[in-house]
């Protein structure tokens, strides 16, 4: 909210400097987020009275004036074209400083300019160039214009936070001033307006729940075209308020002033009294922002005999609003509890300063005083005869009493306040406090909606006493250790240990384009957003693939050979309760090494990946199954599996994709649950066997479609016992080697627990792995 | 004798001038071979007499000793040059780069978190998690905020198609879930990512949060800024580092405050915090009259553009190597 210094120093005035003033209301919980001057500066510009206006003599477009600025008349040159003698403008002296100028004597086209006369848009008030600035006509000759308009003042943004709807007014942030402050506040409640004719609204309150307090006065023979006075006008310009008309003015300018939004209503486009009620379904409101509404029970309306009038609490109609040809206007004043007026702005797209504050809390007794201020304030600027004011009541809202045991107030503070000023607090803030014994008893006010438990009453005394004021402290030592699982490892150990495997760690946005999801995971139905920020973010992402294949192209288009990208993230899955299982992801793209002089560079591919898969699952040995995946190489896949459990993927991207998402060459990458990477089973140490060892080597053609998985667990299955390892160290295609076939060398560690082998027992265990190889899977052995 | 001392002499000089390894065996033969002119001095031991014979012999044998001295020592200098050269032929060059490996590196703001993880584990905290898609319950309701409360509207959320859950706009509602299973004492830090729909130049649609939260029976205010004010200062390994507090409102904190930190000549905004609110303990059965204590919410994004002067919160986001390349 923008508030005028000037208007809030008017009701409370404390011995502070502005920006004293605004950290006052800062640290008070009240952010002043801004301060802005209500006008630039600028110095000996004051009210002068055009006396002529002539030709002038060398240019068609410039006259020559005679000017009384209060001292000797002065010739000054204006071409301005709305100038025209008796007006009252700002003219600025020579020697005056204007924003972006300084005024000399000078000779425009042969005659002497003694000054210059202004626009708003010289004196740097307003962007627009129209011509002079015409101050009233009763403006007093010489005085400064500064003064005159008051452009001294300066204009404090506040963000008051939503449970200080009774801040949204200068009346409530001049009692909080007084309240951080001790300064008086210096409002009085505005007397009762004396009613000169008898008219009277008939009310009736249908939704009693909804709106306990109604108030509606008549008042005839207004003349709503009149001028809305300039230091009203600048109150309202200084809050951000646009001047309609004079009615409308001043129901605007008693919202600001005391936070009660009034409405006023066009008595002759009335028909019968007033009802307030819920909505009937299929009825319409056309509103004063040009939207019809179609209503429904939910919404609570005034209205007439006849029709919806308006929509409490939140906006006038159309039909029924005061226009400068009002002669009679009916005045409302009402209280709409919050739970009424709450939400609905969101649901209907649009909002009010009226519902933003009846959601947040008005006044509920204060309906009545601004009733008679809006009154007496119409009565005086637009004239006619106010009736008495009509009111109906439901149950407006109490104030129950708080207790506050000091003691509670001590423990959770970590200080000790005392009573005395416990109670001094509470009573600024208009609690009405009662101490006995360590107890203080109090009655919040009826203007603030956030003080109904101990709690509130805690909060109010660290505010005003201020939070800097309370000392700091650490808690006592807790010495009992901490568990540390050491068959757990936690994500951030996962992400060292990719980062020292030459991966870079991405963050991905969770949210993704449809088409990723298409087509990197079949997934035609993953979880919409019912308000994506963006058509690219509008769903779930249900793997990491998308993201890290976007951030490769990103890479790739800024000239990155070669791009290594990890992330360890959620995904979501369309499923019952919405499974979000962690996962890592890694997607490696370009030369398998860096480029470097000591090897020729060679393109990455899947067993580079593999190896780090492998590296990172270690201990845990997985298993590698063929397996489609509708974004990888239909050759070149596989799934990994755990102890029999699938627990992600690898391969390479489908060149489908690599062409789709136009990257040079295919990276390879995988994904993995995490849950799978961080449980790590203790070492459980072995014996090691005193006999040595035995390496012999054996090497076999095979059909291409046998697995090399498939032959080594085979081996291991069935070989003979003394079989402690068997690794493949070559595979040849080509001269020697019958076309469709290959040939695998591999290395055989032989060992016996109890003795150490003989060459004999060492070739009779080849002799039998042999036999495997030719019986199981057709091997010719060289 | 004087031929003993000769043959000597002749056989030193012989040795000293030979710089191969073989030549200098070769010529070992001629002294000491079978035929060699040492070894038939000795042979001619056997016709002297029996009293010259011991005397003679040892002569012999110094002789042979000088030989072998001479032989070894000069075995040593070829086998030293010769090593000499072979090491300088195969130094390399030592200001080549080392052979083709390299290692990545961390997100900055998982650095970050990472750091702030350690540091309230330094003091008992426990990391805990929660989804991210979440209910409106522990999203707002649970955290003392109905349906309706105009302090929703403090959050811009992202609601599912479904129009029943939405993406956490916090992780307080970790809080809720854990404050359901476990009961006080309870130390908490729960870093993750949360959603609000805001994109510019300060705000991204998704950023980071760590929640923090310690429960017992006289966790207080005080407290509260005794931690804060020690992590930041831990945090920024600045011991001047100054902190405040400004009274601000959370539905499920109350008193609460916005974290200001100093940085340059003015002040920044770090993070929310607050005494638990009542009614969010007695939400999860907790007895707010025995236990209370404080939570927070720290911004890791922000801590990560302070601590290593990133200007422009989008770049975490990118995912341009240029920019993570510097955090390894």
């Amino acid at each position: 909210m923008k508030i005028s210094e000037h208007w809030l120093r008017e009701l409370v005035d404390p011995a502070l400097s502005t920006a004293e003033l605004a950290d006052l209301l800062t640290f008070g919980g009240i952010e002043v987020e801004a301060i802005e001057a209500a006008a630039p500066p600028f110095d000996r510009v004051v009210v002068a009275e055009v006396l002529s206006v002539e030709k002038h003599p060398q240019a068609d477009r410039l006259n020559v004036c005679q000017v009384n600025a209060g001292t000797a008349p002065l010739t000054i040159v204006c071409g301005a074209p709305n100038v025209h003698a008796g007006m009252r403008v700002p003219a600025a002296l020579v020697g005056a400083k204007l924003p972006g100028i300084e005024i000399k004597l000078a000779k425009v086209r042969g005659v002497e300019s003694q000054g210059m006369l202004c626009s708003a848009r010289e004196l740097g008030l307003s962007e627009e160039a129209s011509g002079l600035l015409e101050l009233a006509p009763d403006a007093t000759i010489g005085q400064a214009v500064r003064d005159l308009l008051d452009l001294d003042d300066q204009v404090l943004t506040t963000k008051p936070t939503p449970n200080r709807g009774d801040c949204l007014s200068l009346l409530g942030m001049a009692r909080e001033v007084a309240a951080l402050s001790g300064a008086k506040l210096k409002w009085q409640t505005p007397a009762a307006v004396t009613s000169s004719i008898t008219d009277v609204m008939a009310i009736q309150l249908d939704a009693p729940a909804d709106c306990p307090h109604y108030s509606a006065r008549i008042i005839r023979g207004v003349n709503a075209a009149a001028v809305t006075p300039q230091w009203m006008a600048r109150r309202l310009q200084r809050s951000g308020i646009r001047c309609i008309s004079a009615v409308v003015d001043v129901t605007n300018y008693v919202l600001l002033e005391m936070g009660q939004p009034l409405h006023a209503f066009d008595a002759a486009k009335l028909s019968g009294g007033i009802h307030v009620r819920r909505a009937r379904a299929g009825e319409t409101l056309a509103l004063l922002n040009d939207t019809t509404l179609s209503l429904t029970p939910a919404h609570l309306v005034i209205a007439d005999a006849k029709q919806a009038l308006a929509l409490a609490g939140i906006m006038g109609g159309e039909a029924s609003g005061v226009t400068v040809n009002t002669r009679d206007v009916v005045l409302e004043s009402a209280f709409f509890t919050p739970d009424v007026i709450a939400g609905k702005t969101r649901a209907l797209g649009f909002g009010s300063d009226s519902a933003y504050r009846f959601e947040r809390g008005v006044d509920f007794s204060g309906a009545r005083a601004a009733q008679e201020r809006a009154t007496q304030l119409i009565l005086q600027i637009c004239g006619g005869q106010a009736g008495p004011v009509a009111e109906a009541q439901g149950t407006l809202p109490t104030r129950d009493k708080v207790q506050l045991r000091l003691a509670r107030a001590t423990r959770v503070l970590g200080f000790q306040i005392d009573a005395q000023t416990a109670v001094s607090i509470l009573e600024r803030l208009g609690c009405q406090p009662r101490l006995a014994g360590d107890v203080i008893t109090a009655v919040p006010p009826s203007y603030r909606f956030d003080m109904a438990i101990e709690e509130d009453l805690i909060e109010e005394l660290a505010r005003i006493h201020g939070y800097n004021r309370i000392p700091v402290a650490l808690p006592a030592a807790h010495t009992a250790l901490l568990p540390v699982a050491e068959n757990h490892r936690g994500p951030a150990a996962v992400r060292r240990q990719l980062a020292s495997l030459d991966f870079q760690e991405a963050v991905t946005y969770s949210f993704v384009e449809r088409s990723w999801e298409e087509d990197f995971c079949a997934n035609p139905e993953p979880i919409a957003l019912a308000n994506p920020i963006a058509s690219q973010m509008s769903v779930m992402r249900s793997s990491l693939i998308g993201g890290l294949v976007n951030a490769v192209v990103f890479n790739t288009s800024h000239r990155q050979p070669r791009v290594r990208l990890f992330e360890v993230g959620r995904c979501f899955l369309n499923q019952a309760g919405y499974p979000q299982p962690w996962r890592v992801g890694a997607i490696a793209f370009g030369d398998a090494e860096p480029q470097q002089w000591a090897s020729g560079a060679r393109p990455i591919d899947f067993f580079d990946l593999k190896a780090d898969l492998e590296a990172l699952l270690a201990p845990l040995k997985a298993e590698f199954v063929p397996l489609p995946h509708p974004a990888l190489h239909p050759g070149k896949s596989a799934a990994v599996l755990l102890d029999g459990n699938a627990v992600g993927w690898i391969g390479e991207l489908h060149p489908r994709w690599q062409r789709k998402y136009d990257l040079p060459s295919a990276p390879v990458l995988f994904e993995v649950e995490l849950d799978a990477l961080e449980h790590r089973e203790l070492p459980v140490y072995q014996e090691i066997s005193r006999f040595p060892a035995v390496r012999r080597d054996m090497a076999a053609e095979f059909d291409e479609n046998i697995r090399y998985g498939d032959i080594s667990s085979e081996l291991k299955r069935s070989g003979p016992g003394i079989l402690r390892d068997v690794t493949v160290f070559d595979l040849y295609r080509g001269q020697g080697v019958q076309k469709g076939k290959k040939s695998l060398a591999f290395s055989v560690l032989l060992q016996d627990t109890h003795k150490t082998l003989t060459d004999a027992e060492a070739e009779k265990a080849m002799v039998e792995l042999r036999r495997i190889l030719q019986e199981k899977f057709n091997a010719k052995l060289r | 004798m004087q031929e003993l001392d000769k043959l000597v002499a002749e056989a030193t000089a012989l040795f000293a001038g030979i710089t191969d390894a073989d030549a200098l065996e070769q010529a070992k033969a001629r002294y000491l071979g079978k035929a060699g002119a040492l070894t038939e001095l000795l042979k001619g031991l056997g016709k002297l007499s029996a009293e010259e014979r011991p005397a003679a012999g040892a002569r012999i044998n110094v002789a042979k000793q000088k030989l072998e001295e001479a032989l070894n020592a000069q075995r040593e200098l070829i086998a030293g040059r010769a090593l000499e050269v072979r090491l300088a032929e195969e130094s390399v060059d030592v200001t080549l780069p080392g052979r083709g490996r390299s290692s990545g590196g961390l997100h900055p703001v998982s650095r970050t978190m990472e750091r702030i993880e350690q540091l309230f584990r330094s003091v008992g905290f426990e990391v805990a998690d929660g989804p991210e898609i979440e209910t409106d319950f522990y999203n707002f309701t649970a955290l003392n905020q109905p349906e309706n409360h105009p302090a929703r509207s403090m959050h811009d959320t992202f609601y599912l198609a479904d129009g029943k859950h939405l993406l956490r706009t916090h992780t307080s509602p970790i809080q809720i879930r854990y404050m359901e299973q476990h009961q006080p004492p309870i130390r908490i830090i729960a870093p993750g990512r949360v959603y609000r729909v805001d994109s510019d130049a300060t705000h991204s649609p998704m950023f980071h949060q760590v929640e923090g939260l310690w429960i017992d029976e006289q966790i207080s205010f005080a407290h509260l800024k005794g931690v804060l004010i020690d992590f930041f200062r831990r945090f920024f390994e600045n011991d001047s580092l100054k902190v405040r507090f400004r009274p601000s409102f959370f539905p499920f904190t109350e008193p609460s405050a916005e974290i200001d930190m100093s940085f340059g000549d003015g002040w920044l905004e770090v993070g929310g915090c607050g005494m638990v609110h009542p009614s969010v303990l007695r939400n999860v059965g907790i007895d707010s009259e025995r236990y209370q204590g404080f939570a927070f919410g720290l911004g890791p994004d922000r801590l990560t553009m302070l601590r290593y002067g990133v200007n422009d919160l989008r770049l975490f986001y990118e995912n341009d190597l240029r920019f993570l390349k510097q955090f390894v």
